[in-house]
């Protein structure tokens, strides 16, 4: 069976080939052939992903080798490609996921003209492309090739509209804050280089970081999981580099959707995940984690609260909901964040592609302060958002609830009392905004005009396909991994065994289970009802106190601006007015000036022009060489 | 075979030179750039053929290649050879010029038979300085490829040519009297030059080996070095001696400028691998903290500039001078792969920044625009150019799969084991790096067209051919690196014994 994945690098070859197929043909194809070359050859790689799914399920896994990449002195890296259980996993949410929002995009792009709508679906394959990469990498260098070039993709689809200057500032921003977190993780590939030798995850010689995880001592292994988590707090927003993902909304929704909610932005989770031998033994590095995310959920969470942008919501939401994984990959719950990825992909996808069919069926309206009442109009669109909000919120049994609770289960398992505190008033937090979104935006009254009201109607069957099959995802999603509260077998734990290890806990009263689990419920409840009293009639007032500062993100965009940016700038000013002008070359220009002087009086040799100049310096150099060497 | 009767060395360097000479006498202008264009493309059919030829078990610095008599009296030979970096930077030298050629060749120069020879002369010099064995041919060659780029600039330069070619011409000549001196003291030490009949030829030597024979102590490496570091450095140039190269590339003639900061910077590099590490290993091990700080403090100070540029041409120029700062830090932490990273990182750096310099030239003849804050909108009314740049300007921050890539990562490996938070204050420059490439297409490419890019109009088929050539060079080099490892192995092994 071995060779049944030997065709493995069918999978991002088509959406490789797909990209260059639109980017050279963009000026002559038609619009529904560039469609169909974008959804078609990310369909195909469906497919293999599933069929890779079902081998790696029959217990096959692959590596194959394609060429030596970088080989020299004692460094060897392979293009290397891998399959196996955590590989399987992303295929099929990237594939999958993917697939819906090309499908989704061939409507909701329709208003572009020829070359740019080939445009946009050339760089959501190229995105599909790096993404496998990053997924399918046996070794760190191939992982941060996709790793970059899914930063560079978002980079090209958030500044889509390259003529607005505000999409392309979101742009520039999200790429170089990417770029900081990039940083720490190049280091963190040094030190593995430097240290071990090697950047192959493990190797069936047994030479691969994790195989030699021995040649580090803890202080190593803190340092490089750490600087590997700043990469992760980049790609995935985590504090203190998250303000570019709300910016990114500046895209096309469906990008919103794939990129910055249901694939990308879960990359730093999937790259702790395939660490997880390295990230067990570096306790330290695991705390830092644990309380990023618990506070990245909590901030995100709180600003989510005020915004009044659908997209903005949504975003904060994500950022939050990323802080949950991060949460998880802190308690060593690498399997709950694997699983809350997944479950995350299917509703945040869900969730912003019913925005998207909100903002298209609105005619680019996508402050909530002026819809309302919309759930006449578009009932589909209102029911699978619905059921999203109910998915998110963490209602049993849709999948959100499943993968939350294994994530604070996890927490409290671990004694960490007061993360599971916050973890629970976020998930409390989570409920309200989603809800409050709901219910200002599809209950109530319509706050636009009467003659709005009649142009409002249902998004067209492309767009409504993909929101039914991913609604259905999102409610089923869970059951994959039930635990054994419900006579659950854990299949996903049990698939995702031979890559993530998992400690064997003191496990927790039956008992005791139920009353978290039932509490959780509660609480959520009674979260959502209060959202439902306070926001059922909605009316915008403008909002003061911590209201105003939630609305503001509490002014973090401004405080990096004055502490970092500004000061940067400044001394950049300085060195280019200041040392360069006057330092430097007020030295040399002062050589330049002296020797002015000097030509000056001799008056014989002055000619001022430069020829002359370098005529009389290869004489010198002569006479120099002749006295020399004859004297 | 041809080696029998003439080798590429050779060929490489009198092709240029003599078609350089000849050109003066041309006197229509067409002529003189066909001429120019025709020889060129000649030398580059030569380098690639060089290529071919070349076999794994060509020895580095193999003086015996060629040696002609050339001035025996005085120990100095016409020895030349090629090894592999020598043969990966004749390359760049030798693709880089008809591109040039090509990307210009709508502009009209005064006296065009002249601008052409010297610039043929400038490829005939760089020919020489990276193929020569011999110490005073050398210095000969160093001071051909430089001289013709005075003239260049001073008489085909922008409005402030005078002001810019002086401070240039004081800073080389100053470097160049520097390293001659260093030569001429390191030639009195050198051994006699004696026949097999046991006769005296002359009382030293020039040639390499003569000069690697010579063992200095700790002591006199120690203040020899910065006889030649000093003129490397300026040429390079780093940190602090760095001031009069975006004055040159702002008013040189766009031509000169693509050489002046494609080719001729590496001979700096070049120069550092080919002569001051062999010569001097205790001193460059002496003084490498000191080196590296200055290169990556350079770095930094460098971007931190170019990121409140708002001369276009200014801000390539500091951009490449914190690219070569790293590139000079690289071979001073004397690891294998740092240095094998800033031997792939001369070819690929000079590949691209040639690419960034056609894209502003293409630019500037359109628009007439300096400044960056005056553009705008250009990928509106220009696609094409605007995809060529986008890939160019990765390839510029080095994105992962570009050729930039494999260099830079290599380099920081390198840096990273020689001391981590260098490799970490160095590393701040990758950031910086995004923000000012990303700042430069955004406001120049992207947002709303203006009055001054209105009238822009995409790029000839002639000029997307040689971007596209540019492009490809990237990727391939990108994504195969391990060629071009496998052609400069048996010179890596050379530097690292003479290092140990």
């Amino acid at each position: 069976m071995e060779n049944a994945l030997q065709s493995m690098w069918v999978i991002p070859a088509l959406p490789l080939a797909g990209f260059l197929l639109l980017a050279l043909l963009r000026n002559y194809l038609p619009k529904h052939l560039a469609a169909f070359i974008g959804c078609c050859t990310v369909f195909i790689s469906l497919l293999a992903a599933t069929y890779v799914f079902y081998n790696v399920k029959a217990g096959n896994t692959h590596v194959a080798h394609y060429f030596n990449f970088i080989d020299v002195a004692k460094l060897h890296i392979g293009f290397d490609l891998k399959i196996d259980q955590l590989t399987a996993i992303f295929l099929l949410i990237i594939t999958g996921v993917g697939f819906l929002i090309h499908l989704y995009s061939v409507a909701y792009m329709k208003e572009e003209e020829g070359k740019n709508y080939a445009k946009y679906f050339s760089y959501l394959n190229l995105f599909i492309f790096f993404m496998l990469l990053l997924v399918m990498g046996a070794n760190y260098l191939i992982l941060f090739i996709g790793w970059e070039g899914v930063g560079l993709c978002s980079y090209l689809l958030i500044g889509f509209w390259f003529t607005n200057n505000n999409y392309n500032n979101a742009a520039k921003k999200a790429f170089v804050m990417n770029r900081i977190g990039d940083l720490g993780f190049l280091l963190a590939l040094f030190w593995l280089i430097a240290k071990v030798g090697t950047l192959d995850f493990s190797t069936a010689d047994h030479k691969g970081v994790f195989d030699l995880l021995d040649q580090l001592n803890s202080f190593e292994k803190t340092g490089i999981t750490l600087l590997l988590f700043m990469g992760a707090t980049g790609k995935s927003a985590q504090i203190p580099l998250y303000t570019w993902l709300p910016d990114a909304m500046a895209g096309p929704t469906p990008v919103s959707a794939l990129i910055h909610a249901a694939t990308m932005v879960t990359a730093g989770i999937y790259m702790i995940a395939r660490s997880n031998v390295l990230f067990s033994q570096a306790p330290i590095t695991q705390t830092v984690i644990l309380w990023i995310g618990a506070a990245t959920a909590l901030l995100a969470a709180t600003i989510a609260m005020k915004q009044n942008d659908i997209k903005k919501v949504l975003a904060y939401s994500t950022v939050s909901q990323l802080g949950f994984m991060f949460l998880a990959l802190g308690t060593g719950n690498y399997v709950a964040a694997v699983f809350h990825v997944m479950t995350h992909a299917f509703f945040k996808a869900l969730l912003f592609l019913g925005a998207g069919s909100v903002i298209f069926g609105l005619h680019h309206e996508q402050d909530i302060r002026n819809m309302g009442g919309i759930s006449k109009k578009m009932r589909v669109t209102y029911i699978t958002f619905f059921i999203g909000c109910l998915a998110i919120a963490g209602f049993p049994p849709l999948s959100g609830f499943f993968s939350k609770d294994s994530i604070l289960l996890g927490a409290f398992e671990q004694q960490h009392y007061i993360v599971y505190g916050i973890a629970l008033f976020t998930a409390c937090l989570t409920a309200f905004y989603m809800f409050r979104l709901l219910f200002i935006s599809f209950h109530g009254k319509y706050r636009g005009t009467e003659a709005q009201w009649h142009h409002i109607k249902e998004s067209p069957a492309a767009m409504t396909i993909p929101l039914i099959v991913l609604a259905l995802l999102a409610a089923i999603g869970g059951f994959v991994n039930i635990p054994t509260l419900f006579h659950g077998k854990l299949s996903l734990t049990a698939f995702l065994s031979p890559v993530i290890a998992m400690e064997p806990v003191a496990a927790i009263e039956h008992s005791t289970e139920y009353m978290l689990m039932g509490s959780t419920i509660l609480l959520v409840l009674v979260a959502v009802l209060l959202a439902y009293k306070m926001f059922k009639n909605y009316q915008y007032k403008e909002a003061a106190g911590l209201g105003k500062t939630l609305e503001n993100k509490w002014y973090i965009d401004e405080w990096y601006d004055r502490i970092i940016v500004q000061p940067l700038l400044a001394v950049g000013g300085f060195f280019k007015n200041i040392i360069e002008k006057s330092g430097i070359d007020g030295l040399v220009n002062g050589v330049g000036r002296a020797v002015n002087y000097s030509s000056r009086q001799i008056r014989l040799l002055q000619s001022g022009q430069i020829g002359v100049y370098i005529l009389m310096m290869v004489i010198g150099i002569l006479v120099l060489f002749i006295v020399q060497l004859f004297l | 075979m041809l080696g029998t009767y003439i080798t590429f060395p050779e060929l490489l360097i009198w092709l240029p030179l003599i078609a350089g000479i000849l050109s003066f006498f041309i006197q229509k202008e067409a002529t003189a750039k066909n001429w120019a264009l025709f020889a060129s493309i000649g030398t580059l059919m030569i380098s690639l053929a060089s290529l071919m030829y070349s076999d794994g078990s060509q020895k580095s610095f193999d003086t015996s290649n060629v040696s002609y008599v050339w001035l025996p009296s005085i120990g100095s030979s016409f020895a030349v050879g090629l090894d592999g970096i020598g043969r990966l930077l004749t390359l760049l030298n030798a693709i880089a010029f008809p591109l040039i050629f090509i990307v210009t060749y709508n502009k009209q120069y005064k006296n065009a038979a002249a601008f052409y020879g010297l610039m043929l002369l400038s490829q005939a010099g760089l020919m020489g300085v990276f193929c020569a064995m011999d110490v005073l041919l050398f210095y000969f060659f160093w001071e051909l490829a430089l001289i013709p780029v005075y003239f260049l600039s001073s008489r085909w330069g922008g409005e402030k040519r005078i002001a810019a070619t002086f401070k240039f011409f004081i800073y080389t000549f100053a470097g160049s009297l520097i390293l001659l001196v260093g030569i001429l003291y390191f030639y009195q030490l050198t051994a006699p030059v004696i026949d097999r009949a046991g006769n005296t030829l002359a009382e030293h030597s020039f040639s390499l080996d003569a000069f690697l024979k010579v063992s200095l102590t700790g002591a006199q490496q120690n203040w020899l070095f910065w006889l030649f570091f000093i003129a490397f450095a300026i040429k390079m140039p780093i940190f602090p001696f760095h001031t009069w190269q975006p004055d040159a590339y702002e008013q040189a003639p766009a031509a000169t400028t693509m050489v002046l900061s494609g080719i001729m910077v590496k001979m700096g590099v070049f120069a550092i691998l080919r002569w001051l590490i062999p010569l001097f290993p205790l001193a460059v091990a002496r003084w490498d903290n000191l080196v590296i700080g200055l290169s990556i403090f350079g770095m930094i100070y460098a971007s931190l500039i170019a990121i409140k540029q708002d001369n276009i041409k200014r801000l390539v120029a500091y951009s490449s001078i914190a690219h070569i700062g790293l590139m000079c830090a690289a071979i001073f932490t004397r690891t294998e792969i740092g240095i094998q990273g800033t031997i792939i990182q001369m070819f690929s750096h000079g590949i691209n920044i040639i690419g960034l310099w056609m894209v502003v030239e293409l630019l500037e003849q359109q628009t007439g625009i300096k400044k960056i804050s005056e553009l705008g909108g250009v990928a509106q009314k220009a696609p094409v150019l605007t995809i060529l740049l986008v890939v160019i300007a990765l390839a510029n921050i080095a994105l992962p799969l570009t050729n930039a890539f494999i260099g830079e990562f290599m380099m920081f490996s390198g840096l990273f084991a020689f001391n981590k938070w260098y490799a970490a204050f160095a590393g701040i420059s990758i950031v910086l790096a995004a923000v000012y490439t990303l700042g430069m297409i955004q406001k120049v490419f992207y947002g709303p067209v203006n009055v001054f890019t209105e009238k822009v109009k995409d790029i000839q088929w002639s000029q997307r051919l040689v971007l596209i050539i540019i492009v490809v060079i990237i990727f391939m080099v990108g994504v195969f690196p391990q060629p071009v490892f496998n052609l400069t192995k048996q010179a890596m092994v050379f530097i690292m014994t003479k290092m140990k």
